[in-house]
Parts: C-alpha cells; sequence; structure tokens
C-alpha cells in the first residue's frame, strides 16, 4: 500500500472540512450579493473569518482572503514595499531561506521597482542570525520598507524566533509566511503587521488562503475589480472553500506527530550512517529534512516512489528540474550535500507503520542511489 | 525487463516507449532536462527541453500509464556534447552533437544511473535495429530508409548496445504516427526536432560566433597567395563554395571551394573542385559495435555525415584506428565527423575523421 508522507507539500482534507465544503457547495449565491440567498452565505462566510480569527488571535477585519498563499505572500511583499516606497524606504530584508512565494516578488521589486533585497543568514541551528538583524536595524531602521521571515521554513521544519524579530523591528512592518505553522504549532498574529496562510495545509481545500494585515493598514492591490475584502483584494469570495478552511482549523496531534518523526530520525541516524539530518531541534512536529552525501535527490525520489512512499525532494520547480535547495546552502550545507536530499513530511494520520515501512527500505534505497549518482 | 524510456516530449519517444509497455516491460518514463536554464521556453518551434516538450513527455507518459520523472543532466550535456560542440569547431573539426549525446548521455549517464537503480536497459525512440546475430544482439539499419538513425548511434560499445532497446526500427514514420494517433498520444503530428536541439534558431553559424567571438582571418589558395578574409574560420566548412566573397579570380576561371580549415593560423585554404577528392579516411578512437574487423582488409560500406549515402569501401583496423578506402572518390569530406562501417545492414562501429587524402 502507497504510504503518503509529503504532507508539507499538501496534505489530505479531513472529514469534518469536507462535510463543511459538501455542505456549502450546495448552497446557491454570490455572498456580496444583498438578496437572501447573498446573505447566508455571506453569514456562513463571516461565521468562518471569525473563527479563524480568533484562531490566530487577529480581528475578524484583519483577514483578508486570497486564491493561496502565494497570493497572500505577493500581496504582503509588493503591498508593503510599495506602501513604504513612497518614503523613500527601498529596503527589503528578507530571511535567506524563505518560500519562493516571499523571495520571488522580492527580486522582482529588484529588479523592476529599485527595491533593494538584504538577506538575514541562518545559524548552524536553523534560525535567523538575530544579531546581524539588530545591527542591520541599528543602522538602516529609516530605510527598511519591511521585514519578511518566515513562521516555520517549509523544508526543513525550524521554527523562527518571530517575536524576536518583532521586537527587534520598533515601527518597521513585520510580514510572516505562517503556511507550514498554522494549526502545527500555536501562531499569533499579534505584534505583527501581516501574516500569511492556507487552507490546504492544515486540512482544507486547496485554492483558498489569506492574508492577515493589521487594520487601517492600507496596501496597494495585485487585483482590482469589485474590491470585496477591504478593496484590497477582489474576485467572488469562495464561500464553501472559506468555510471549509475554517473548519479545518480543529486540533492537531502534534505530540503523537512530533514522536514519529523523532522516531524516523533516530531510525535513520541509526541505519544510515553518513546520513545529515537538516531539520534542526526546533521545529514543526512533521518535518524530516536529511541529506545523504554522494546521492541525487530525484534518484532518492524515484526510488521511494517505486517502493510506494511518497516524499519531495524539498523544493520542486514547475519544470521539476532539481536544483541544489537554496534553503540547504543558507544552511550551510554544500551544493554535493544539498542536492541529495529528502523531505519526509508526516501528517495527523500518519502511523507508526509508515515510519517502520520507510526504516525497512530507506537504507537499500540510499545505497542504490549513490550508485546511480 | 525493467526499463527506463528516454522520452523528449517528441512523438518517436512516445510510441516507443509505449511499444516496451505492449512487449511486456516495465517501464519508467524520464525526460532529460538537458538545458542549464529550465525556464527557456520557446513557444511553436521543437527543440529540446524546454518545459512545453516536458510537459508532452508527462501528458504522454499518462496516456501509456507509465510513471515520469525528470532527470537533470544538463551538467552532463553542458560538459559532454556542448562544451565539445565549441572545441572541436574551434579547432577546425565538424563534429555531430547528436552523437555525443549518444555516447555520453543517453548510453552512458542515463544508461549507467538506470542500471544502478535495478533497470535492465534504456528505451528510445531511435530508428535503428537490434537484432540477434550468433548470441549477440548487434546494431542494424532501420527499415525506414530516410529516418535510419544508426549513423549516431554507432558510437555505442558491445555493453552499451546490450542495454539499447529501439522498438521503432521495423516501422516506417509514417506508421508510427498513425500509431501514436490510435493510442490517443497528443504528439502524434508534433513536427520532428531539429537536428541540434541547442540551436534552436538552426542557425550554427551565429550560435557559435557569439561564443567563440569572430576573428577575421585571410582565406589562402594552395600556394599560400591570400585571396580573401573571412569572418570567423569555424563558420565555414570543407566544401563549401558560396559566401566566400574572394576578391582574386581564380586563374582557370573555375569556382572554389574551401578545403581546409587551419584554426591555428585561423586560416582558410581554398582550391578546385578536383582537389576536394578524397580516396582513402584515416579515422581514430573507434568503437566496435560487434566484433571488432581485424588487421585484414574487409569489403563493405562507409557513411560519413548522418544522412548520407552508404559508399563502397575496403577497411581494416590499425593499432590505433580504422583505415579506410573508398571504391569511389567522395568530394568534401570534414574531419571530426564520424566514419560509420556497415557489413550490408549491420553496424560494424565508427571512428571519428582525423585524416582524410
Amino acid at each position: 500500500m502507497a504510504i503518503y508522507l509529503d504532507h508539507a507539500a499538501s496534505t489530505p482534507i479531513s472529514d469534518i472540512s469536507l462535510a463543511e465544503f459538501n455542505k456549502q457547495l450546495q448552497k446557491t449565491g454570490n455572498p456580496s450579493s444583498l438578496h437572501n440567498f447573498g446573505r447566508d452565505q455571506r453569514r456562513a462566510l463571516e461565521e468562518a473569518r471569525e473563527k479563524i480569527a480568533q484562531f490566530i488571535e487577529c480581528a475578524p477585519s484583519e483577514i483578508i482572503f486570497t486564491g493561496s498563499g502565494t497570493e497572500a505572500d505577493n500581496l504582503a511583499i509588493k503591498g508593503l514595499f510599495w506602501k513604504s516606497q513612497k518614503s523613500g524606504k527601498k529596503v527589503i530584508v528578507i530571511s535567506a531561506f524563505e518560500h519562493k512565494a516571499v523571495l520571488e516578488p522580492a527580486e522582482w521589486l529588484v529588479e523592476k521597482e529599485g527595491a533593494e533585497l538584504i538577506q538575514i543568514p541562518i545559524t548552524k541551528d536553523g534560525i535567523i542570525d538575530l544579531d546581524f538583524l539588530k545591527e542591520l536595524v541599528a543602522e538602516r531602521g529609516s530605510e527598511i520598507a519591511l521585514i519578511s521571515v518566515m513562521h516555520s521554513n517549509n523544508e526543513i521544519g525550524a521554527l523562527q524566533p518571530i517575536d524576536k524579530v518583532i521586537e527587534i523591528a520598533g515601527d518597521i512592518p513585520v510580514h510572516s509566511d505562517a503556511v507550514q505553522s498554522l494549526l502545527k504549532v500555536p501562531v499569533s498574529f499579534k505584534g505583527l503587521t501581516a501574516l500569511s496562510i492556507s487552507a490546504h495545509k492544515v486540512g482544507g481545500p486547496v485554492g483558498v488562503g489569506a492574508l492577515v494585515l493589521k487594520r487601517g493598514l492600507d496596501i496597494p492591490a495585485l487585483l482590482h475589480g469589485g474590491g470585496q475584502e477591504r478593496e484590497i483584494r477582489s474576485g467572488t469570495l469562495n464561500a464553501p472553500a472559506i468555510c471549509a478552511f475554517a473548519a479545518a482549523l480543529t486540533s492537531y496531534p502534534a505530540d503523537a506527530v512530533s514522536k514519529l518523526r523523532d522516531k524516523l530520525i533516530a531510525g535513520i541516524k541509526e541505519l544510515i550512517p553518513g546520513a545529515l539530518i537538516n531539520t534542526p531541534a526546533k521545529a514543526l512536529p512533521g518535518i524530516v529534512n536529511v541529506s545523504f552525501p554522494g546521492t541525487k535527490g530525484e534518484t532518492l525520489l524515484l526510488l521511494m516512489d517505486m517502493e510506494g512512499i511518497a516524499c519531495s525532494t524539498g523544493s520542486a520547480c514547475s519544470a521539476g528540474v532539481h536544483r541544489p535547495s537554496h534553503v540547504l546552502i543558507a544552511l550551510g550545507r554544500s551544493e554535493d550535500e544539498a542536492i541529495g536530499t529528502l523531505r519526509l513530511s508526516l501528517g495527523a494520520l500518519s502511523a507508526e507503520a509508515d515510519v517502520e515501512k520507510v526504516l525497512q527500505v530507506l537504507p537499500a534505497v540510499v545505497e542504490k542511489a549513490k550508485l546511480a549518482k | 525487463m525493467k526499463l527506463i524510456a528516454a522520452m523528449s516530449g517528441g512523438v518517436d519517444s512516445a510510441v516507443a516507449a509505449s511499444r516496451a509497455v505492449e512487449a511486456g516491460h516495465q517501464v519508467i518514463g524520464v525526460h532529460l532536462a538537458l538545458a542549464s536554464n529550465p525556464q527557456k521556453y520557446r513557444s511553436g518551434a521543437r527543440g529540446c527541453c524546454t518545459i512545453e516538450d516536458s510537459h508532452d513527455a508527462r501528458r504522454a507518459a499518462d496516456v501509456i500509464g507509465i510513471p515520469f520523472y525528470i532527470w537533470d543532466m544538463a551538467e552532463e550535456f553542458h560538459d559532454g556534447v556542448v562544451e565539445n560542440f565549441m572545441s572541436e569547431y574551434a579547432a577546425g573539426r565538424t563534429p555531430n552533437p547528436c552523437l555525443r549525446c549518444n555516447e555520453k548521455i543517453k548510453f552512458a549517464a542515463v544508461l549507467d544511473r538506470a542500471k544502478a537503480m535495478g533497470f535492465d536497459g534504456v528505451v528510445t525512440g531511435h530508428y535503428a535495429n537490434m537484432r540477434e546475430v550468433n548470441g549477440e544482439r548487434t546494431l542494424h539499419r532501420a527499415i525506414d530508409n530516410s529516418k535510419d538513425q544508426s549513423y549516431v548511434l554507432a558510437v555505442l560499445n558491445r555493453e552499451q548496445l546490450q542495454g539499447a532497446h529501439f522498438p521503432l526500427g521495423d516501422t516506417e514514420k509514417v506508421d508510427i504516427r498513425k500509431e501514436a494517433e490510435a493510442k490517443g498520444l497528443a504528439v502524434a503530428n508534433k513536427p520532428d526536432s531539429h537536428d541540434i536541439c541547442f540551436v534552436p534558431s538552426g542557425d550554427n553559424a551565429g550560435w557559435l560566433r557569439e561564443r567563440l567571438g569572430s576573428e577575421v582571418g585571410p582565406i589562402v589558395d594552395q600556394d599560400g597567395n591570400v585571396i580573401g578574409q573571412h569572418k570567423g574560420a569555424y563558420t565555414y566548412t570543407i566544401g563549401q563554395r558560396k559566401g566566400l566573397g574572394l576578391t582574386v579570380p581564380a586563374a582557370d576561371g573555375n569556382p572554389r571551394f574551401v578545403l581546409k580549415i587551419e584554426p591555428k593560423s585561423n586560416t582558410v585554404v581554398v582550391g578546385a573542385r578536383e582537389d576536394l577528392a578524397v580516396n582513402r579516411i584515416v579515422g581514430e578512437k573507434p568503437v566496435w559495435c560487434g566484433p571488432n574487423p581485424g588487421a585484414d582488409w574487409q569489403s563493405g560500406f562507409v557513411q560519413v555525415r548522418a544522412h548520407g549515402a552508404p559508399l563502397d569501401c575496403t577497411y581494416r583496423e590499425t593499432s590505433d584506428g580504422v583505415e579506410i578506402k573508398l571504391a569511389a572518390p567522395l568530394l568534401g569530406l570534414a574531419t571530426g565527423q564520424a566514419a560509420v562501417l556497415y557489413d550490408g545492414d549491420r553496424v560494424v562501429g565508427s571512428a571519428t575523421i582525423c585524416e582524410t587524402e
């Protein structure tokens, strides 16, 4: 039977979320319509908004629903930059291992809008270098348009000291991509300017995310045409998906998943000498990122797939071509080490047997992959 | 058997993969990403390794019902094929990159990786046949003469050929397209690929000029008299007549042809048509696709271009290569090209042409 260990890419929709999704899909009406049908949709949607707001400690009006986490990140980076640009602030500060949905908009702003991009280095512990950030803010704080540091890293699972970032930033707007963290560890909007979340990483449906944006803060829109969400995001509100998103935010068996993760890491260390565990101690419950020097990730993935185990190399581009991960390079791995990497990500329903099966086949897979280099 | 099907995104490799499945093999489709920039995108035209092509290959694999992966071979391709293409031209020779790709990528890097991963061989959409002769699998021409690709496969040694599978060699190309259509493969009517996938414009001279620079130099006659100026020696080919821009007419009034390219002195030598005639070819770095031919003269055929005609010849193995005598003189033959020897339709082997007279 196939084993799914790619929950960080997308995790199955939960029963409770699916039930809510089905229920809402059967309804008629645009939540922005004024008649009875529209009002009914709107009520369900606003209840969902309130539930999500409560979950992440923000005001309901601070939530702007989007079509994805990527859209939320784009809106935050571009919007906050454009907003500050008017007062001459052109420096964008991000961590060196941000998701492409943050990194690429920032690079785009450098190329098209004259932004200056500064990346915060990553320490050996998988955490941003806070001293670097302190010095940077002290020296150039008045030029910084925004700081964006992910809540936890999507490839290695490392949790980031967001409270410290907020403290150091002072008046500078801080955005955090919490797409991987939501539901798995406590996420709070307190002290932040902006926060990105996404439904399909938490057992909700794909195709809905949100940017949480501080009340009263207006940023330029990416999409125009209706202004449904605070004039910052246009487009018919996806009421069924939003309701299902809220329904998915229940509980998560963090302790059980952490135990499985620890067992997997311990097993890999014991069975495969030379394996380099990239996931640090302070990390999300479900992610195990490991490099096997002398292998290629694409080979490891193919061999695991043939064994019926679905995992990932950590990052994949649209063409499906694997490059050394910028996350692992930021962590100090060499290109050769980084290219031979697997990310095994566990979910709420992962079982002990899944971990045992991985430990049973992985040593031989790694041996084969070394020969196939 | 467990086979890796190299799928370019074209019709031939798609049908080849499908035929391998029908023959009862366990097949996995692999698209080779060969460009260093995977974002390279050209719509319409055909070439290797565009996103469009990898998409076509993936959809073909879906229809055939096999797993599909992309393997990044950009570095191997650049080092083994593109660099070689440039350095050969820079040295005044005319390389064939498709042949190098088969030798260094498809039946080396890919085949080696496939074997290490527990596969038995590689399936490609090349038009050629493998036949079992005296207990050994040997390489033969495809039945579709106009599509025969045995020439570009003649660089594979016996061991490489044991892991090579060419399911299309017994069929005409038109029928392959019909078969693709019948199988619901969307690539059935996709145009054929360019000869050189990494020169999408087809302008070899322009591509080389961009990378190697263009240094003007003298065009001389066989006595060394300067009779014109060239625009970069490697943009000329042996036997070329047009575009020489000679300022001094020949004494006999006849047209002149490129006889030789001398990269060290950056000189192009021209002469009369009859001076192009080649009767004897010396080849180096031989590869034998079957038993070595030995030091005694054998009669057979030699082909010196990808789509050239087979020429009557005698040949023999020498200590470091092969010596070939042509039954009739051949006009204009570039060094660097492969001389491929045939015994009937069986490929005997190949060598790189290093000397002609």
